[in-house]
């Protein structure tokens, strides 16, 4: 179980692994300052994913990442999100688009299935920089204490498919809302 | 109601397992917790109730089937939800005879574990808040038709009544006239997707390329003809159920197609460009031996395992004649009342015709034979003069003189022996209607 963060963050790490498109990271590093109010600290993960490395399933633990990107933050308080490009998956599911500790410092996110090419259709790179804008932002929601929203507009609202994350915005309802800042 | 008023209780004796599906149900609101094994989860399920149980099939010590028996004596109406790994999916087929919910396979797909979950929730909803919708839900929808005390009929309404609950998909077996399409609509019936289309498609009266723009539907354009564009009965069975009725008809570039989408539940209109996502649950039916065409290689091994999940048959109506007397009489009932004549009975002699005959086209042809009788009846009580000819052997069919009258007669004859005395389809193709039909049979006796 993660233990209970008592206060606000100083810093939110985003940790890149294996990600190479410099605009999107720009993008997201922006758009995480600007929803948390918190500053965010560009760093490279200095450990190799290769170990989350299922050869069987030919894809990447995610369980294991989070772990690792635990490892690399110091100050308690800190939050750290890792951005990938990598297929993640959790040993019971098939895959699953990004994980968070509810209520804890890390979370992990990544863009290899909400690409348009993952599904066979037209490349569509401003679609797919908002859909990890908002599975970011939703992983991010989770580590503050944040659960699934029936509110269908909502960030938090769960998504299993990339229809489902196209339906909502990037944005928290204001019940959402509410409960970050009381964090 | 919220989600944390719901309680789920993971058992799974892996603990990745356990922490992956609590995190996630977590995230989701619930409130979860885990068992480790058989003694932990009674335990767990002695002192607090759940609403919920994700049962892991692979237990040690223990079967999850005699787990599921066990937790249903502390609690009958828990919701279980069996996992299996790909390997025992007829194992986790057995759990939802005994009442399971539904299952999933590992690794589990996401959206079908929300999705799942959802539908229980949904369920349990509706019991909790509503005890008198519990009740009508709880009661099962019978078909008048689906008539008898024989243990095979009772066993068929078990299978029916289990396995419409689920979202699995069933293939109905069954020569021709035994019921397998109102096995299909009881299915429906008896759903959660009551409230949206039973989509028939009878895969054996079109040819493949009609076949396939029947079921896909087409762009405008998309071949020359389809000058408007035009829904499929894919689409038209969102939300329902898809009756693939003679399923063993299907070519096999048709069987891969339809393969793909049950597969991804998505699909594209002939000519067209978008996929279109679809939601429904697939029923098949077949009179023909599947594992034959298999081994001949005009049945694809992939789309038999794909549609062959859960199996019911439809006994021939020798094999349980003790049925036979009920079926007659509710048919006479039916058909008395439809022409509006009072007819109660059935005589001693016609029903030791009835059950000396082998009826091979099971119970349309006896439904058939019943209507014909009381339509030429013409006492109160049917006799063996009523029924058709080819019952009574005794009974020469009568040479044809050479009057108009004769004539029309013996033809009448000959075609209502050819439609195997279905009024409907005779009357058709004498290009007369029913009625008509019926007052020429009753003139000529
Ligand atoms: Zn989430
Ligand atoms: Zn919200």
């Amino acid at each position: 179980m993660a233990e209970k963060v008592t206060s606000m963050p100083s810093t939110i790490h985003l940790a890149l692994i294996h990600h190479p498109n410099p605009e999107a990271v720009e993008f997201i590093s922006s758009r995480i300052s600007h929803v948390f109010k918190i500053p965010v600290k560009l760093q490279h993960a200095s450990f190799d994913p290769r170990i989350a490395f299922d050869s069987r399933r030919q894809q990447y633990d995610s369980t294991v990442l989070l772990a690792e990107l635990l490892k690399e933050i110091q100050n308690k308080e800190d939050k750290i999100i890792g951005l990938t490009d990598v297929d993640l998956f959790i040993p019971v599911l098939t895959f699953v688009f990004g994980e968070a500790q509810l209520n804890g410092n890390a979370a992990i996110a990544s863009y290899y299935r909400l690409r348009n090419a993952f599904y066979g259709l037209p490349d569509n790179p401003d679609l797919v920089l908002h859909r990890l804008e908002k599975e970011v932002i939703h992983e991010m929601g989770h580590t503050f204490n944040l659960i699934h929203c029936p509110n269908y507009r909502c960030v938090m609202q769960a998504s299993t498919s990339v229809d489902e994350i196209d339906l909502k915005t990037g944005n928290f309802c204001p019940t959402c809302l509410e409960k970050i800042r009381q964090e | 109601m919220k989600n944390e008023e719901f309680g789920i209780l993971i058992v799974d004796d892996e603990p990745a397992v356990r922490d992956a599906l609590q995190s996630w149900f977590q995230k989701d609101g619930y409130c979860t917790e885990t068992a480790s094994d058989v003694i932990d989860a009674l335990k767990k399920l002695s002192v607090k109730s759940y609403d919920i149980v994700l049962l892991d099939i692979k237990m040690p010590n223990i079967s999850g089937i005699e787990l599921q028996k066990r937790i249903k004596e502390v609690d009958a109406d828990i919701v279980i939800i069996m996992i299996t790994a790909y390997a025992s999916v007829e194992t986790a087929v057995e759990a939802l005879k005994e009442g399971a919910f539904d299952y999933v396979t590992k690794p589990i797909d996401p959206d079908d574990l929300s999705k799942l979950v959802r539908r229980a929730i949904e369920q349990l909803k509706l019991k909790k808040e509503n005890i008198q919708l519990r009740r009508q839900i709880d009661e099962f929808i019978m078909s008048e038709d689906l008539v008898g005390e024989s243990p095979q009929i009772k066993k068929i309404l078990e299978l029916i009544n289990t396995v419409s609950k689920t979202d699995v998909t069933v293939l109905i077996r069954g020569e021709s006239g035994t019921g397998k399409e109102l096995v299909a609509r009881l299915i429906h019936a008896n759903s959660s997707r009551k409230y949206f289309s039973l989509v028939p498609v009878n895969c054996g009266a079109l040819p493949e390329t009609l076949l396939e723009s029947e079921l896909f539907g087409h762009e405008k354009g998309a071949f020359t003809g389809a000058a408007y564009m035009r829904k499929g009965k894919l689409e038209m069975a969102n939300g329902g159920i898809l009756f693939l009725d003679e399923v063993g008809m299907i070519s096999i570039k048709t069987q891969v197609d339809l393969l793909r989408v049950l597969e991804t539940k998505k699909f594209m209109r002939l000519g067209g460009h978008k996929e279109i996502s679809v939601d429904f649950r697939v029923v098949c039916a077949t009179n023909q031996n599947l594992e034959r065409l298999m081994k001949e290689g005009t049945f694809r091994e992939d789309f038999y395992y794909r549609i062959n999940v859960f199996q019911i048959d439809t006994p021939p109506l020798r094999e349980r004649q003790a049925d036979i007397p009920l079926l007659a009489k509710h048919f006479v009932d039916k058909y008395a009342r439809e022409i509006n004549k009072k007819i109660d009975n059935i005589s001693s002699e016609a029903m030791d015709v009835l059950m000396k005959h082998d009826w091979p086209g099971n119970v349309r042809e006896l439904e058939n034979a019943i209507e014909r009788a009381i339509v030429v009846t013409k006492g109160s009580v049917i006799k063996p003069d009523d029924l058709p000819l080819q019952m009574n052997q005794q009974k020469s069919a009568p040479a044809a003189g050479d009057s108009l009258e004769a004539q029309e007669k013996a033809h009448i004859l000959y075609v209502l022996h050819q439609a195997g005395w279905n009024i409907t389809k005779a009357a058709k193709t004498l290009g007369i209607d029913r009625v008509t039909l019926y007052n020429k049979i009753k003139k000529y006796g």
